[in-house]
C-alpha cells in the first residue's frame, strides 16, 4: 500500500519529532549519567570527584529501597485497576441516554483539571482528616470510629486519591472508545438474543482493548513518578510505607542537594520504568498492532 | 546574556519616570509577615522610585528548592532572597551571600537580638537581616485548666505537661490534651523532637559526629514524645503539622499546644480561634537540666554574592528590616501584627507589650536559645533544632519518617531509633564526615 | 450499550449518573464553596454544606495580593502555545507511523514513551544548568519548550492510536481519486482524525495547564503561570484553607469552561466516524 514516495515523505514527517525528542532525551541524561558518577554536592563546591558506582551502591542499598520499589508497583497498580475498572463503568453508564448529560461528564472530568497538591491537600484536609474531616462525620455518625487514614493506610490513601485524579482520564478515553462502538454489531447480537453481559465480554471489551492498552501505558507513565500528593499529604511516613521509588530519590539525594545521588536515582528509576515498560508490552503489545 | 537583555527590556517598559529604573526580584516565604511586606512595599517604592520590586511568592520547601539551586548554579534570578537560619551557615560559609556592609546608617546592628544575630553573622560580619524571629512556647487553654484544677506554671517541666494533658483529655467529647507536630520532616516533627530532645539532654552528634541515638537521652525523648501522644493526642497526629495543630487548637479540641511563637498572634485572634480569650502563654518545659525544649528560627532577607545589583537590594533588605518598617506596620495593622522576635527595642515597646500578650514570652523564648550551644552536652554543630550541614535536610527528613512511624505504633521506639541511627550513620559515613 | 428509549430506564440511569458523578465532583465543590467562606468557617468542626455566611473577601484578597491576571495569562501562553506547537511535530510523525507501518514502528514508540520515564527529579539541575547558559529561566518561550517535549511522546502516542483506527481505504479511495500526501492529509484525514485531534489537544493543554514540577522550577517572576499563583497560597504557617479554595477556583473554572465547550465538539465530531 505505502509507496517509494510515501515513505520517504513519511521518513521526512518523523524526522523533527525523532530528533526533538532524540535531543530532548539524550542531552538531559547524558548529563545525568554524568553527574551520577560524581560526588556532587550543590551546597559543597569545589572539585567534583569521580566516585564510580558509590552513588548507585548507596541508593541501592539504603533500607527504604526494596520498599519503595514495591510501593510503587502497589501504587501504579492499585491506580490501574481502579481507573480502567471504574472507567469503563462510567464509560457505559456515559454513553446511555440520560438527562442533563453534558453537566455529568464535565463533573466526571473535573477532578482532572485539579492541580495534583490541592487535590491532596483537599483530601487530607477536608475529607480524610480523622477528627475535622467529611468522613470523620460521615463515619461517627454511623456509630464507627473514624479511620486515620494516613496512619493507618497510607499507601490506600495515596491510591485513592491519585485514582480519582486519573478516573476522568481513563473514563474519557474509553467514552470516546465505546462512541465509536459499531451499533449495528450490537442490534445483531440483539437479534441474535444476546444479553448484556455477553454483549460486554464479547463486543465491547475487545473493541475497548486498544483504548485500554493506551490509558495503561499512559497513565503508568505517570503514575510511576507520582509525587506531589506523597509530599503533601504523609512525607513518604509512616515508616517508608508510603514512599515511592521518586520520593526516595527526592528525600535522598534532592532534598539536601546532593546532585550525584540524585542522578544515581534517577538512572536507577528510568531502568526500572523500562523493565516495567517491557514488562507491559508483552503482555497487552499485541493490542496495538493490527 | 539574554537574560540581561530581558531584564533590561524590563526596565525600560516600567512605567517609572526616571530611566534608569531598577528592577530587583524579591524570593519570599508566603507569611502573614512576609505579605503584609509584599502589601506595604508601596512605601519603599516611593522613597525610591528609580528601583522597581518584582515579588515571587512560594510556599517554604519550594522556595527553598529554588532558591538554593539559584544561588549555587549563580543562576541569576533573585537579587534579595529569604532564607532561614538553617542556610546562612551554610551558605555564609560557601561566600554566597554578600555581606551586608552599606545597610542604611541608622539601621542600628545593635538592637538586633544577640541570639538571632549570632546565627546570622560570619566571623561578625552580618550576612542576612532578620526579618522575624521566632521560638517556641507552650500554648494551653485557661479554661481547660482551671476544670482540671491545675495551675499552669512559668517555665513547667516535662512531667507537669504530662500530667496536666492527660488530665485535660476527654476524648468523647474531642478534647485531646496535647497536640503536637507529628508530620514527618526536618522541618516538621524533627524541629519539635530535635528541641526536646536538648531538654532531655541528647544531642544529634558527639564531637566526632558520631549519630547519638544508642543513648538513653534519646530513648527517653522518644518514649515520652510517644506516651504522651498515645496518652492525650488526637488521632490523625502522624499527618499533622503547624497548619493542623492550629486548626485543632482554635476550633477548641487542644488542651494545650507547644509549636512557634508566631503562633501565639494567630491563637488569639478573635476573628479566625473559637477560643481567642481563653488562651495562656508559658515557657517551652524542660527537665531541670539546663536546657529547654524550645527551638530558634528566623526568616532573613539577603543578597547572593553574584547579584548584579547589590546596591538596590542592600536599601530594599535595609528599609524591611528597619525600625521604621516596623512603625510602618504598627500605624497600618496594628501592634499585634508586627514582625516579631528581631530587635530588642520592639520588646521595650509598652505599646508593643500591650498590644500582643505573647510578647514577653516570646523575647524570653529567644533568649533563651543559643545556636552555638545548643545542648546540654557540647556539640560540633549550630542550630538549636536543627544541624546546620547540607546533609541535614535529607538524613532529618528520613529520621522523621522512622519517628512518625513510632508514633503511628508501627515500630516500638527502639525500633525507631535503631534505625534512626543507623540511617545517619549510614548518611554520614557517604557524605564522610569526620571532615 | 442498550439503545432503549423507554423512559424507565432512562430515569434509573440518569440517577445513577448523577449520583456518581456527584460522588466525584463533590471535593471539587467543597473547594467552591470553600472559597465563600471565612478562614474560621473553613477549619470548622461541624462543617455545613450551604448555611454560612458567604463572602468574597478571600477572592478580593487573592485579587489583591498576586497578579492573578499575569499568571492567567502565562498559563494560557504556555499551555496553549506547547500544545499546538506539539500538534504540529506530533501529527506528521504519528501519521508516518499510523500509515506507513515499518518493522521499527512500534519500537519506536516504545522509546518515546520511555523518554518519559525519567523522573523530572532526576534531571534537575543539568535542565536548570542548560537554561540557565541559554537564557531561558523565567521566559514563557523556554517553559514552551519543557511543556512540549515533555507531552510530545503522549501527543504522538495518542494521535497514533487514533489514526490507526482510520480504515486504510478511505486514503486509498482518496489517493485514487488522484490526491497528493498533502491533500490526503488536509481534506480527509485531519476532518475525520479530528476529534481525535481534539482530545489531545484538550489532553495536552490540561497536563500543561497543571503540571506543578517544571513551572515551578523554571520560572520567577515574569513567567509563573497558575501553578505557582497557587502554590503562593499553600502556607506552612498559617491558616489558608479559603484562600487556597478561592485561588485554585480561579485556577480550575478556566478550564472546567474549556472543557465544557470543547466536550460539545467532541460530541459532534464523534456522531461520523464511521466508514460509508
Amino acid at each position: 500500500m505505502a509507496t517509494t514516495q510515501s515513505r520517504t515523505l513519511a521518513k521526512f514527517m518523523l524526522m523533527p519529532s525523532v530528533l526533538l525528542l532524540l535531543g530532548w532525551m539524550i542531552v538531559p541524561l547524558c548529563m545525568t549519567l554524568y553527574f551520577s558518577f560524581l560526588d556532587y554536592n550543590l551546597l559543597i563546591p569545589g572539585e567534583h570527584e569521580f566516585i564510580g558506582f558509590l552513588n548507585y551502591e548507596f541508593f541501592i542499598t539504603d533500607p527504604a529501597f526494596t520498599e519503595s520499589f514495591f510501593n510503587t508497583l502497589l501504587l501504579v497498580g492499585g491506580v490501574l485497576i481502579i481507573t480502567i475498572c471504574g472507567g469503563i463503568g462510567l464509560a457505559i453508564l456515559l454513553d446511555q441516554a440520560i438527562w442533563g448529560r453534558n453537566y455529568v461528564r464535565i463533573m466526571v472530568l473535573a477532578p482532572f483539571f485539579v492541580m495534583p497538591t490541592v487535590s491532596a491537600l483537599v483530601w487530607k484536609n477536608m475529607l480524610m482528616n480523622p477528627v475535622n474531616g467529611l468522613f470523620a462525620h460521615f463515619s461517627s455518625w454511623l456509630g464507627m470510629n473514624p479511620i486515620d487514614f494516613f496512619a493507618q493506610v497510607p499507601l490506600l490513601s495515596i491510591i485513592i486519591i491519585v485514582s480519582w485524579q486519573w478516573l476522568p482520564f481513563a473514563a474519557l478515553i474509553l467514552l470516546t472508545a465505546i462512541q465509536s462502538l459499531d451499533r449495528e454489531q450490537l442490534e445483531a447480537a440483539d437479534l441474535d438474543g444476546a444479553g448484556p453481559f455477553s454483549k460486554f465480554f464479547y463486543i465491547v471489551l475487545p473493541h475497548l482493548s486498544r483504548a485500554v492498552t493506551a490509558v495503561i501505558l499512559i497513565e503508568t507513565i505517570f503514575l510511576l513518578s507520582i509525587f506531589a500528593e506523597i509530599l503533601v499529604t504523609t512525607s513518604g511516613g509512616p515508616g517508608y510505607a508510603s514512599t515511592n521509588i521518586t520520593y526516595l530519590i527526592y528525600t535522598q539525594s534532592l532534598l539536601q542537594f546532593d546532585v550525584g545521588g540524585g542522578s544515581a536515582g534517577g538512572i536507577v528509576a528510568v531502568i526500572i520504568a523500562n523493565i516495567v515498560a517491557i514488562f507491559l508490552m508483552r503482555l497487552i503489545g499485541k493490542n496495538l498492532e493490527g | 546574556m539574554l537574560n540581561k537583555l530581558t531584564m533590561l527590556a524590563c526596565g525600560a517598559l516600567t512605567m517609572s519616570a526616571a530611566v534608569t529604573a531598577e528592577t530587583i526580584t524579591i524570593a519570599t516565604v508566603n507569611n502573614g509577615d512576609m505579605i503584609t511586606m509584599k502589601e506595604l512595599s508601596s512605601d519603599f517604592e516611593a522613597k525610591n522610585p528609580d528601583i522597581d520590586l518584582k515579588w515571587v511568592t512560594l510556599e517554604e520547601n519550594i522556595l527553598r528548592q529554588r532558591v538554593t539551586t539559584d544561588v549555587a548554579t549563580k543562576g541569576g534570578q533573585y537579587d534579595v532572597m529569604t532564607i532561614g537560619t538553617y542556610e546562612v551557615p551554610i551558605w555564609g560559609k560557601q561566600g554566597w551571600l554578600k555581606p551586608l556592609d552599606n545597610l542604611d546608617a541608622d539601621y542600628d546592628q545593635d538592637d538586633l537580638l544577640p541570639a538571632i544575630r549570632s546565627g546570622l553573622s560570619i566571623k561578625d560580619k552580618l550576612v542576612a537581616a532578620p526579618f522575624y524571629g521566632e521560638s517556641s512556647m507552650v500554648m494551653y487553654r485557661t479554661d481547660l485548666m482551671e476544670k482540671a484544677g491545675l495551675e499552669m506554671p512559668k517555665a513547667p517541666t516535662w512531667t507537669f505537661i504530662r500530667e496536666a494533658a492527660k488530665a485535660m483529655t476527654d476524648k468523647d467529647a474531642g478534647v485531646y490534651g496535647i497536640c503536637l507536630r507529628g508530620k514527618a520532616g526536618w522541618g516538621e516533627n524533627i524541629a519539635l523532637i530535635t528541641s526536646m530532645s536538648n531538654s532531655f539532654g541528647a544531642r544529634w552528634f558527639d564531637e566526632n559526629w558520631k549519630p547519638q541515638f544508642n543513648t538513653q537521652q534519646w530513648q527517653d525523648t522518644l518514649q515520652y514524645y510517644v506516651d504522651v501522644m498515645e496518652e492525650s493526642g488526637p488521632p490523625g497526629a502522624s499527618a499533622n503539622g503547624f497548619n493542623e495543630n492550629l486548626a485543632l487548637f482554635q476550633t477548641g479540641k487542644c488542651g494545650m499546644w507547644i509549636d512557634a511563637t508566631v503562633a501565639g498572634a494567630f491563637v488569639t485572634n478573635k476573628t479566625d480561634s473559637e477560643v481567642a480569650d481563653k488562651v495562656g502563654f508559658a515557657l517551652a518545659p524542660d527537665n531541670g537540666l539546663g536546657k529547654r525544649g524550645n527551638w530558634l528560627w528566623a526568616w532573613n532577607l539577603a543578597i547572593p554574592a553574584s547579584s548584579k545589583k547589590s546596591d538596590a537590594a542592600m536599601k530594599f533588605v535595609s528599609w524591611a528590616t528597619s525600625k521604621e518598617y516596623t512603625a510602618l506596620v504598627a500605624s497600618k495593622k496594628g501592634w499585634a501584627k508586627v514582625p516579631p522576635g528581631t530587635r530588642t527595642s520592639l520588646y521595650e515597646n509598652p505599646e508593643y507589650l500591650k498590644a500582643a500578650p505573647f510578647a514577653q514570652i516570646t523575647l524570653d523564648s529567644i533568649q533563651s536559645a543559643d545556636p552555638v550551644n545548643p545542648t546540654v552536652e557540647p556539640v560540633p554543630y549550630v542550630g538549636v533544632q536543627f544541624v546546620a550541614i547540607p546533609e541535614f535536610q535529607g538524613i532529618g527528613t528520613a529520621v522523621g519518617q522512622q519517628f512518625s512511624a513510632a508514633l503511628t505504633g508501627r515500630m516500638t521506639v527502639k525500633q525507631a531509633l535503631a534505625s534512626s541511627q543507623r540511617l545517619t550513620e549510614r548518611a554520614m559515613r557517604k557524605a564522610r564526615y569526620p571532615k | 450499550m442498550a439503545i432503549t428509549s423507554s423512559h424507565k430506564s432512562k430515569l434509573i440511569y440518569t440517577v445513577l449518573a448523577w449520583t456518581i458523578s456527584g460522588l466525584i465532583f463533590f471535593p471539587i465543590l467543597w473547594t467552591l464553596l470553600t472559597s465563600f467562606k471565612t478562614e474560621a468557617e473553613a477549619i470548622s468542626a461541624s462543617p455545613s454544606l450551604f448555611m454560612f455566611d458567604w463572602t468574597l473577601e478571600n477572592y478580593r484578597d487573592v485579587l489583591e495580593r498576586s497578579p492573578y491576571f499575569t499568571h492567567f495569562w502565562n498559563s494560557v501562553v504556555i499551555s496553549i502555545g506547547s500544545s499546538l506547537l506539539g500538534l504540529l511535530i506530533a501529527i506528521p510523525a504519528a501519521w508516518s507511523m499510523a500509515f506507513v507501518q515499518t518493522k521499527r514502528t512500534k519500537n519506536l514508540l516504545m522509546w518515546m514513551l520511555s523518554t518519559k520515564m525519567l523522573p523530572p527529579v532526576g534531571v534537575l539541575i543539568p535542565i536548570y544548568l542548560l537554561f540557565r547558559d541559554f537564557g531561558l529561566l523565567d521566559t514563557k518561550l523556554g517553559l514552551v519548550i519543557v511543556m512540549t517535549l515533555i507531552n510530545l511522546p503522549i501527543m504522538v502516542w495518542m494521535l497514533y492510536t487514533y489514526f490507526r483506527e482510520i480504515p486504510s481505504e478511505i486514503l486509498e479511495a482518496s489517493r485514487m481519486d488522484g490526491a497528493t500526501i498533502v491533500e490526503e492529509v488536509f481534506h480527509v484525514l485531519l476532518p475525520i482524525a479530528l476529534p481525535g485531534i481534539a482530545s489531545t489537544l484538550l489532553l495536552n493543554v490540561i497536563l500543561a495547564w497543571n503540571e506543578a514540577f517544571w513551572t515551578l522550577i523554571l520560572t520567577a517572576a515574569n513567567a509563573a503561570p497558575l501553578t505557582a499563583f497557587i502554590a503562593s497560597y499553600s502556607s506552612p504557617e498559617g491558616l489558608f484553607y479559603a484562600k487556597l479554595s478561592a485561588a485554585s477556583a480561579m485556577a480550575i473554572v478556566p478550564i472546567l469552561i474549556l472543557g465544557w465547550f470543547s466536550q460539545k465538539q467532541l460530541v459532534r465530531g464523534l456522531s461520523f466516524g464511521a466508514v460509508k
